[in-house]
């Protein structure tokens, strides 16, 4: 018996040494160095929530039918490029509904090519598509597959928090968490902690500084009108007017409008890097870029066989410059063009990150200033501290020698908790500090379960060990199913919220399955050893 | 020391007083829900004074250097051609600290220009250093709509997994009993925020953490129920020859001390936070005091007293008096 219990007493001792670690260190190895204060290190490693700490929350919706429009674009293109090559003629390929990106469709082929047409779109686009008509009048619809679909949205989604974790990257942000939310609704969860200047994050986040080169078909001409005259009031489906002030020719800074194709010769994905710098002989602004091998080798291709025509630069949906192409060019050019200091400087950066795959929305957005934080902080250590003072100083009035029991059982709950959470890397919130301190009033409710029932026994005559045994003994049952019922509540919070509130769940939940040890195994060990200890006939102070 | 010295009160003789005192509260939750939602806010209707977080658009905290004048605010936000902008002090008066909500932008791409509004209208009035823009949150009627879908989805499977877990440990019946205890604590707290506002003290507002408190409540309540079935359970056991009514009686006497105990222990920790934890945290301790006090409550006068009126129900459709024996204790 004395043996045993010397055993319990290690292993207790074992277990407040652990999580006395882990609270003050985490997994970290200790680091005491530095012009800290001493709290400030040993709690370096307690990670606090945006609402303690101050930062920036948002939630973003990704456009994925943007994506979804520029592959179905290239798609249409590559169509009638198919067509042309296998000499069936058509006359328009078209994506009819702006609200439908997913639909192509070919018109006015004649009866005599329809079979041709079907064996076309057949042979290269079944994969992806679902081909229908072909009837009598002649036209075919081409839908881009669900699960294609499906799949193109998730890489969107994919590739823009990709690269926005790029971009937040150069925000020298610690421990950002930029991951997909929601279910399936193409959401990004954003958290920026100790970050407060909105205005930079989201000219950073959302810049769609796109950057395209797109082969110049017309233009520049002063006026949509001008365009729409040039070719005689119908404008092809694959070419596009943009606008722009590239000083070409003429050298001013005026809006004109240019005719460009539609589907672009080196896309925003393709570029590998990009360099700001300033040309040697004019002084103007340059961005210095290199493609991505696979890019290089279509620009090579495309300027090989367009020697002396022109390509436009058009970035964010304006043309920048417009160049002649001189020679092939390969992977690598310079951009010239009106840019600002400013411009140039994110267009770089964005370049180097790589382009959003499709613009995005604000669904949410809060920011808590450092201040607020720092307040709540106060506040929730002052409300912890009170109501654990006033719980402990209760139970040793009502429980006198007991209550010692009690108190020491509930210390050493707090130290697992906050050693859980130092292990774990879980996040500290506001509502979390609160579930700490609901876990000290719902974990001394097993200590009262218990002493009530020890209580009970006695009056029912039992000797000291006995009433002790038996009080545990049945207590046992409902604290059980009392934990259950509330860690069955605390993981439905975790499933269903965010943020705060799962800092909340997190520490109701590790504070009451830590209670379980403290106010079973860790109260019963002291009672035993304070029975053992009884001189005959000697009752247990409760 | 002691409060309770083996008490013995008849509970479920006074289970008319009960009934009376939870149908007043449960009544007049409901009334002020229902005038709630016949005035809508913003345009949109709800039963309860909702937080951004379900409401939808922006809400922004701001930190005078000065004691601010909410009527300059208002003059200097209409200046800058801000419609609909609610101004209300916030906090605790010393804290200088002003509250300035905006509708719900219904177009999402607009969402941001609220904040940029307000920064810019405060800085023009009352000059950049004399105000600090404590917190912001700014809520698209997605999210919103959202959120409001996962609250409502996260209390039932929370009241459903109670009730199996019941099911299982318990009986069916001691499930039901236990569930619609909770809902009707739920449905006490939820109301006591319409109530509030019904009676002019605006600011108590169903926000996310107060949802996370009032699961927690559901948890709690759950607790207080537990106790007093596992000891309606042994003493069943033990006692087959009494009648249920008195076991019941019995055993709520029996956890009497350890009910009022645990409740005033856990009421304190709570009290506190509402004192001490800041008016971030101010709804969510409220729900949290209110619902202690109606969990503690329900359980002793709802759940319990709904055993024997099933029993009573079933004696009398049945002919024959059937004891809700529960399954022996596994554990």
């Amino acid at each position: 018996m004395k043996k045993n219990l010397k055993q319990k007493v290690v292993i207790i001792f074992g277990v407040l040494i652990v999580f006395l670690y882990g609270a003050f260190f985490g997994f970290d190895p200790p680091n005491l160095s530095g012009n800290d204060s001493t709290l400030k290190k040993l709690t370096r490693h307690i990670h606090l929530g945006l609402d303690l700490q101050g930062g920036v929350h948002l939630i973003l919706q990704v456009q994925v039918k943007e994506a979804v429009n520029t592959e179905t674009d290239n798609t249409a293109a590559r169509i009638e490029q198919d067509l042309k090559a296998a000499k069936v003629t058509y006359s328009q390929v078209t994506k009819p509904d702006p609200a439908r990106p997913e639909l192509i469709r070919l018109e006015g082929v004649s009866s005599a090519q329809s079979s041709a047409a079907r064996s076309v779109l057949d042979n290269k686009y079944s994969n992806e598509y679902d081909i229908a008509g072909g009837g009598a009048d002649g036209s075919f619809t081409v839908t881009m597959k669900p699960n294609i679909e499906k799949a193109l949205d998730d890489r969107t989604v994919q590739n823009t928090i990709e690269v926005i974790r790029d971009r937040v990257d150069t925000l020298g942000v610690a421990e950002p968490v930029i991951q997909q939310y929601g279910l399936g609704d193409n959401q990004i969860l954003v958290e920026l902690p100790g970050i407060s200047d909105i205005d930079r994050v989201r000219t950073i986040i959302t810049s769609t500084a796109r950057l395209e080169i797109h082969a110049v078909e017309g233009g520049p001409y002063p006026d949509e009108q001008a365009a729409l005259a040039s070719v005689n009031g119908n404008l092809p489906s694959d070419e596009q007017f943009v606008h722009g002030s590239a000083s070409m020719g003429n050298g001013s800074d005026a809006d004109s409008v240019y005719i460009l194709k539609r589907v672009a010769i080196v896309a925003g994905t393709d570029f590998r890097s990009a360099d700001p710098g300033t040309d040697q002989n004019t002084g103007q602004r340059t961005v210095h870029f290199t493609l991505t091998n696979e890019a290089g080798d279509k620009f090579w291709e495309y300027t090989s066989a367009n020697v002396g025509r022109s390509m436009a630069v058009v970035l964010g949906g304006r043309v920048k410059e417009v160049a002649n192409i001189e020679s092939a060019i390969r992977d690598s050019g310079e951009i010239r063009g009106s840019f600002s200091q400013d411009e140039v400087a994110i267009l770089s950066k964005m370049l180097r990150t790589g382009a959003l795959p499709a613009s995005i929305n604000y669904l949410e957005d809060r920011t808590v200033g450092a201040s607020l934080g720092a307040d709540s902080i106060r506040q929730g250590i002052t409300a912890a501290v009170v109501g654990v003072l006033l719980v402990m100083i209760f139970m040793l009035v009502y429980y006198k020698g007991s209550g010692i029991n009690a108190d020491l059982a509930l210390f050493l709950n707090l130290v697992i908790l906050l050693g859980f959470m130092g292990f774990s890397g879980a996040t500290l919130t506001l509502p979390g500090i609160a579930g700490v301190i609901l876990t000290i009033g719902m974990g001394v409710d097993s200590n009262v379960l218990i002493f009530e029932r020890i209580r009970e026994e006695m009056r029912a005559g039992k000797a000291p060990s006995a009433a002790v045994d038996q009080g545990f003994a049945h207590a046992w049952t409902t604290i059980l199913d009392t934990h259950v019922t509330t860690i069955v509540s605390a993981a439905i919070l975790f499933l269903f919220g965010s943020g705060p509130v799962k800092g909340f769940a997190v520490t109701l939940t590790f504070g009451l399955a830590a209670n379980l040890f403290t106010a079973v195994y860790v109260s019963r060990v002291i009672f035993d050893m304070h029975v053992n200890n009884l001189k005959a006939g000697e009752a247990v102070s409760i | 020391m002691e409060f309770f010295h083996q008490p013995n009160v008849d509970w479920l003789g006074k289970k008319w007083y009960f009934l009376a005192f939870s149908l007043i509260f449960s009544v007049s939750g409901i009334i002020s829900m229902a005038a709630h939602w016949s005035h809508p806010v913003g345009g949109r209707r709800s039963p309860v004074p909702l937080g951004v977080d379900f409401r939808g658009g922006t809400q922004i905290e701001v930190q005078f250097k000065q004691t601010p004048n909410i009527e300059q605010i208002r003059q200097a936000t209409a200046t800058a051609g801000i419609q609909d902008a609610s101004i209300v002090n916030y906090d605790i008066p010393s804290h200088n600290e002003v509250l300035i909500s905006l509708p719900e932008q219904h177009v999402e791409s607009s969402l941001d220009s609220g904040r940029e509004q307000i920064k810019n209208a405060l800085t023009n009035k009352f000059g950049e250093s004399s105000f600090e823009i404590r917190n912001v949150q700014v809520v698209g009627p997605t999210v919103g709509r959202q959120l409001e879908k996962q609250a409502t989805l996260a209390t039932l499977y929370s009241l459903l997994g109670m009730l199996i877990y019941l099911w299982f440990r318990f009986q069916l019946i001691y499930g039901v009993a236990a569930v619609i205890a909770c809902f009707h604590d739920t449905l006490i707290t939820v109301g006591a925020f319409a109530l509030l506002d019904s009676f002019g003290i605006k600011g108590m507002e169903i926000s996310l953490t107060v949802i996370a408190a009032i699961l927690t409540l559901v948890g709690y309540s759950m607790n207080d129920t537990i106790v007093v079935f596992d000891r309606i359970r042994e003493n069943l056991r033990l006692s087959r020859r009494e009648s249920l009514p008195d076991v019941v009686n019995r055993s709520i006497n029996q956890t009497l001390s350890r009910t009022v105990l645990t409740s005033g222990l856990t009421f304190l920790t709570v009290l506190s936070l509402f004192v001490y934890g800041g008016p971030v945290l101010r709804g969510f301790s409220f729900a949290l005091v209110v619902g202690i006090l109606i969990g503690t409550y329900s359980s002793i006068a709802i759940a319990a007293p709904m055993l024997v009126a099933y029993q009573e129900w079933r004696a009398g459709s049945t002919k024959a008096a059937a004891l809700p024996a529960a399954k022996r204790s596994k554990v």
